[in-house]
Order: C-alpha cells, then sequence, then structure tokens
C-alpha cells in the first residue's frame, strides 16, 4: 500500500495549517460563509441537519491498522464514538465541533491520511475494486494508477472550481465491475490492446442524481503513458465549457451528452493534441516507482485445506453460508478474500462504532498484513486471509457482528445516512433498510432468491445510488410527509443500467410489504438458476406493477 | 492608485484601470491612462491603439482566450476577470495564454479576487492580482506561501512531482 515520502508529508503539513488559518479567519468574520464553503468542503466538513459533518478520504479504499485505531481515536476525542462508511470508500464523523476540525486533520496527517477534496467542486477520491491485486481476473493491479491520479488531482491549481464535482473510478477486472465504473464522470477500464499493451478505456459523462445516465466510451484505448495529460484534457475542456449557470445541469454528463459523445470526444481530443507531450506525461519510470508501493505481501506456503474446510462446512452449516457468501477467492493457493459485512440488522449500514473500528484493525493485523479495504456497498474487506485460518476467523468475527453471511443479498443494501442526519435528505433512509432487513430475515429464503442490490437514497443526489439498485428506492418529500418511489432493473456492474420508476410511491410503513410483493413476482416468474435483474429483463416491469399496485 | 499584489506577495501600485464593454450602442471610451480593454474590442480595432503602449486586454471568463492567438505578447498587460471567486474558467484560461499562445507580459486577476485562490492563481501563471477591496491586502502574501511544493506541473513549474521523484 503507498506511504508517504517526505514530499507528501510535507504537503499534508502544509495543509492542515493552511485550513487551520482558514477556520480562523472564518470564526473571526474574515470570511464570509459562501467564501469559507469551499474551503471548508475541499476539506471535508459539511454543515448538517444536526451537526458539522467531516468526511475524511480513504483514497481507493485502502486502509492500515495503524489508521483504523487512530480513527478510533478520534472518534472517541471528538465525536460520539462510531463513524459512518460510505458508499464511495470513504469515512464520515457525524458530530465534530467546528473549531476541532484543524486538530482532527493534523490527527489524520500523523497517520497519513486527510480528508482533501471530499466534497466540494473538485476532483473527488479515485475509488476501485475492492478486491484488487488479489483477483485472479484482473488485467494488472488498478490501485498504482489510483494513486497517480490521486496525486495529480491534488489541488490541481486549474481544477480546483469545477462547474460541479468530478468522480473518477477505476476498474482492472475484464469480467465484474465492482467500482461502477460506468456511473462515474470519468470511468476508466484497464484493458490491453492488440499488441498486449497497457491502457484505459475512458467513459466520460456517468452518474447518478437527477439525470442518471451510463457513461459512454469516448476513448477505446488510451495508452498508460497518456492517462494524465488526458485526463487533464478532459477536465480542462469541462472547466471551460461545463454549464455553470444550474446547479442541476452543470455535472459533465449534461456537456457530453449536449455536445453528443462523438462531439465531446473531438474536443478532447483537439485539447489533447496540444497537451499529449507535456512534463505531465507519465514516465514508465514513474509508474514502476508507484507499482513499487502495491507489491505482494509476504504469501506463506500455507497446507493444502480443502478436507478440513470440507469438514467444518459439513459440521457448520452456518460457516458453510459464510463461505458460500462472504468469501471469495484469492489468485492465490491457500488464501482466500473475506468480507466483513457492516450490516447487522439494527445498526444502520456502513456504520461502525469505535471498538469496531480497533476490532478491525486487531484482525487485519492477525489475519491479513495489517490492511483492510472498505468496499463502496459499505463492507470491509480482510483481502489476504490464509485459508486454514478461515474457520478461526469466521468464531473471531461472528460476536463482533461482522460475520451476517448476505453479502450482495438483498439485506446487504447500500444506504446513505439519510434525513436522519443529513441535511440534503428528503427522508429517512436507515429505518427503511432495517424495515426490509426485519421482513427478510429468514436467511434461508434470503439466499434462495440470490443476489439482490437493494439501494437506498434519501434524495435524489443519489448517495446510495438507488438508481444502479437492481431495487432502488428513493425518498421524497410529498407535501412535509416522506415517502419512497422503487425503481426496477438498475445494475452498476459491466451491464450497467438505470433502473425503471415503477410508479408512484409508497408510505414508509408499506416498504416491506411492497418490497415483498416485487420478491414474489421474481420468485414466481424465474426459471431455474435466474437472478432477479435477468427475470426482470426477460419479463419486464408489468407484472411487478400489476402485483404492488394491484 | 489601487495596490497590486504580485506574485512574490509584495504590494505596489500602479493605474491600470479596466475599461467595462459599453452597452450595446455606446462606444468604447479609452481613459488616457493606462488601459485594460474587452479584448474582441481590442481585436476590432487594434490599428487605433498602435500609438500608445498602455493598453492592454482583459477577457472575461467565458471568453476564448484563442481569439488572442499570434499577437498576445503586442500586450503589456492582459488581465481575466473572476466575475465570481468560485468560477474556475479563469484558471484555464490563464494556463492556455501562458502554455499554448506563449504570453510573456504581466497576467492580471482581476474581478471576484480572494485571498485563499491567490495560490492557484499564481500556479496558473498569473503574476499581478487586484484583491477585493474588503480584503486584507497583507495577508496576501501568507496565502500565496502555503504549499511549497505542488504534485502537478502547472505553468509555474515543468517538473511534475513524479518527475522529480524519479531524478
Amino acid at each position: 500500500m503507498y506511504v508517504y515520502d517526505e514530499h507528501d508529508r510535507q504537503i499534508a503539513a502544509e495543509r492542515v495549517e493552511q485550513f487551520r488559518d482558514q477556520t480562523e479567519r472564518a470564526l473571526a468574520g474574515e470570511l464570509r460563509e459562501d467564501e469559507f464553503l469551499p474551503l471548508r468542503l475541499q476539506n471535508g466538513l459539511y454543515v448538517q441537519r444536526l451537526a458539522p459533518m467531516l468526511r475524511i478520504a480513504v483514497p481507493y479504499g485502502m486502509l492500515r491498522s495503524a489508521q483504523l485505531r487512530r480513527l478510533a481515536r478520534i472518534t472517541r476525542d471528538y465525536d460520539k464514538g462510531y463513524a459512518h462508511f460510505t458508499t464511495r470508500q470513504n469515512v464520515q464523523l457525524n458530530w465534530p465541533a467546528i473549531e476541532d476540525v484543524p486538530d482532527i486533520l493534523a490527527e489524520l496527517a500523523e497517520v497519513e491520511m486527510h480528508a482533501n477534496q471530499t466534497s466540494g467542486n473538485c476532483i473527488r477520491n479515485t475509488t476501485t475494486d475492492q478486491f484488487s491485486g488479489v483477483q485472479a481476473d484482473e488485467i494488472t493491479d488498478p490501485r498504482p494508477y489510483c494513486e497517480i491520479i490521486r496525486q495529480w488531482s491534488t489541488f490541481h491549481p486549474e481544477f480546483a472550481f469545477l462547474p460541479r464535482k468530478f468522480k473518477v473510478a477505476v476498474n482492472a477486472s475484464e469480467h465484474t465491475d465492482r467500482a461502477a465504473i460506468q456511473v462515474h464522470d470519468i470511468g476508466l477500464q484497464i484493458v490491453r490492446n492488440d499488441q498486449g499493451e497497457l491502457g484505459f478505456r475512458v467513459h466520460v459523462g456517468g452518474g447518478l442524481g437527477r439525470t442518471p445516465m451510463v457513461g459512454p466510451v469516448i476513448r477505446e484505448f488510451l495508452p498508460e503513458l497518456d492517462l494524465l495529460t488526458y485526463l487533464e484534457a478532459v477536465l480542462r475542456v469541462y472547466n471551460r465549457y461545463g454549464r455553470r449557470d444550474n446547479k442541476f445541469k452543470a455535472r459533465i454528463k449534461i456537456l457530453v451528452k449536449a455536445l453528443t459523445p462523438e462531439g465531446f470526444a473531438a474536443k478532447v481530443e483537439d485539447e489533447w493534441s496540444h497537451i499529449k507531450d507535456s512534463p505531465t506525461r507519465l514516465t514508465e519510470d514513474a509508474i514502476n516507482q508507484f507499482k513499487g508501493y502495491f507489491t505482494e505481501p509476504d504469501y506463506q506456503q500455507v497446507p493444502d485445506v480443502t478436507d478440513t474446510l470440507a469438514a467444518q462446512r459439513f459440521e457448520n452449516r452456518e460457516f458453510d453460508q459464510w463461505i458460500t457468501h462472504n468469501v471469495d477467492t484469492h489468485k492465490k493457493p491457500g488464501y482466500a478474500i473475506v468480507s466483513l459485512t457492516m450490516k447487522k440488522t439494527g445498526t444502520p449500514p456502513g456504520d461502525v462504532s469505535d471498538r469496531q473500528l480497533e476490532q478491525i484493525a486487531d484482525l487485519a493485523d492477525e489475519y491479513s498484513f495489517g490492511e483492510i479495504r472498505v468496499t463502496h456497498q459499505q463492507n470491509v474487506v480482510l483481502a489476504d486471509v490464509r485459508k486454514d485460518r478461515l474457520f478461526e476467523l469466521w468464531q473471531a468475527i461472528t460476536p463482533m457482528g461482522f460475520a451476517t453471511a448476505n453479502l450482495n443479498t438483498l439485506t446487504d443494501v447500500i444506504c446513505c445516512p439519510g434525513g436522519d442526519y443529513c441535511a440534503l435528505a428528503n427522508a429517512k433512509s436507515i429505518p427503511v433498510a432495517e424495515a426490509i432487513q426485519r421482513q427478510f430475515d429468514n436467511m434461508d429464503y434470503l439466499y434462495d432468491i440470490g443476489n439482490i442490490d437493494l439501494n437506498i437514497s434519501g434524495c435524489m443526489n443519489a448517495c446510495g445510488h438507488h438508481h444502479v439498485g437492481n431495487i432502488g428506492v428513493l425518498g421524497v418529500d410529498k407535501k412535509g410527509q416522506e415517502f419512497y418511489q422503487i425503481s426496477l432493473g438498475g445494475s452498476s456492474h459491466h451491464d450497467a443500467a438505470v433502473g425503471k420508476i415503477l410508479g408512484p410511491s409508497f408510505a414508509r410503513d408499506d416498504m416491506p410489504e411492497v418490497i415483498q410483493k416485487i420478491i414474489d413476482v421474481y420468485v414466481d416468474n424465474r426459471t431455474e438458476e435466474e437472478p432477479f435483474l435477468d427475470t426482470y429483463r426477460r419479463i419486464g416491469i408489468e407484472p411487478f406493477k400489476e402485483r404492488v399496485y394491484a | 492608485m489601487p495596490d497590486v499584489i504580485t506574485s512574490d506577495g509584495n504590494i505596489r501600485q500602479d493605474n491600470w484601470v479596466v475599461v467595462p464593454r459599453p452597452a450595446e450602442g455606446e462606444s468604447l471610451d479609452v481613459p488616457h491612462q493606462p488601459a485594460l480593454i474587452p479584448a474582441d474590442l481590442w481585436l476590432a480595432g487594434k490599428e487605433h491603439y498602435e500609438d500608445r503602449d498602455d493598453i492592454g486586454v482583459w477577457l472575461d471568463s467565458h471568453e476564448e482566450p484563442e481569439m488572442l492567438a499570434g499577437v498576445v505578447n503586442e500586450l503589456p498587460v492582459i488581465a481575466v476577470n473572476f466575475p465570481k471567486f468560485s468560477d474556475g474558467r479563469g484558471y484555464s484560461i490563464a494556463r492556455i495564454l501562458r502554455e499554448r499562445l506563449y504570453y510573456r507580459h504581466e497576467l492580471r486577476a482581476v474581478g471576484d479576487v480572494l485571498l485563499d485562490q491567490l495560490q492557484f492563481m499564481k500556479r496558473c501563471g498569473f503574476d499581478t492580482y487586484v484583491l477585493r477591496a474588503d480584503k486584507d491586502i497583507n495577508k496576501a502574501a501568507r496565502c500565496l506561501n502555503f504549499f511549497t511544493q505542488g504534485y502537478q506541473a502547472a505553468t509555474d513549474t515543468d517538473v511534475p512531482l513524479f518527475r522529480r521523484r524519479a531524478s
């Protein structure tokens, strides 16, 4: 994992002092609220419904145990003893005091963390697949490129005041897309061309929010050394020509649509032709230097435990289900990828206490080379667990509440903080998630209905990615009352699609029953082994409508 | 005379004025003092100003600096207007003037210019700044210099950090 050198440390320390100065000027009345706003947002600080909220960056989801322990300490010393994993692989504190934020940022900088550009109209944290570097079907590890983009985008002097926020995601797996790249402002798919050279297929203009869109490809193959100059060209075209007159039409997707993908691509190519050989062009040496931070850990020869595992699974059904659902294949024989689910019914999805953060840190040290990954599904991954220790790990995490074997099932809900915490929300989202989890508490039934992405957002801003849920739930406000609109058929994977709205919205109390009816239609119509999304695509939305509004 | 900040954080006075765009049907009234006039109007009537060495131009944030291709270095000063500090187009305009049109003379930020944006302007090639009147000009030097280095190449440096590390 990336480790700061003296340059990074100096820049991080200078950033903290700058924000301390800015905060002092704001508190002294020298900066108007609208002037301080973008400065604090670009340091992660929102002012929310009940208190400020600090969004801390977790670059491409990677954390070391020491960083987790520091986060735990910060939640105790400056907050209420818990934190929230977000849908963009970051961490949020819900109750910090504004005047404490510079000190919190200083504490984070000591462990090579920051809150830079986690909000505001700038380039946000770059995200990627949580299984990067450990999955078998990946073209190359995407994390060095994510770190290259992180550094390039950090305090980029030209792009600190874009028309709107800007999110980049990178995917390197050939067959799966866990990073939802097609619904990002820029989605980069790592590919090899016919000559075997490494590069990127570039999607631009995907996104959720008010105008959900799957990002079109604007370049089929971008050689890896050209990554930054090309990104700079895209950003410059957007910075110059993106709409600034209407906040709701300011994302790059609107510009791409207005110019058409071909027209937009031509503008980018023209801009790029001027800068492609500029000093921003990457070098082989530079890429290799970044790759040097993401080498394999010290994997051991693990004895073949196939028989033991089979016996343990046979004797213990819950362990067997956990292996089936929460454990994935690792590229190294003898190792496994374990997802710790943060979705125990009764706790808001993604919420973790200070004690749990420390438990996760201990687990990382004990079982996974001291590192974890945060997923955009708001879970946590131990990427390098020895297979001969899986049973022991499972026993350890069960009492901690991290072993709910519901990964990728209906109750592994993606959910924003919603109206309980967020000033933007139209409706609460957490109680809806909980009510649905309670409705579907029978694990056998849950496994029978298979993998279903259920995503819940409390408002149009779509932090809960409702458009790309197989079942999406959106909180809406109707004359001061909270209602919920349902969409079906969305996907954030390789077959990315925006869901279709089912019809009029529902009251919160009706939601579990409505979801039950949708599942019933699926169960009644599916062919053997057909997942929810495929059934939906085959039979269309009508049968669902008929049942739900009958 | 107005105070002008330079990129090293010093303060100097000069009397360049920004001449606003005349209303529809009105003609441009160029004062007898150093004057920055709308860039397109200068281009349209450039021959009228050939005997004066105190005429520069200003570009608004929606305008295309490319219109000045080939003639930029006839101008002693180009100003870029920030109608609102959160309008970031001026940064791209500055870089294009410097890095694509090879503009060598003074590049000035005018309009809603605040302290915390100076560092970005400097990196994009501005070298003078007219701070909004209510801001404390004595804090400019500090705000220009919070960072001793940046990650990227920009107008101020040809060497991004990844190249400095490799050398």
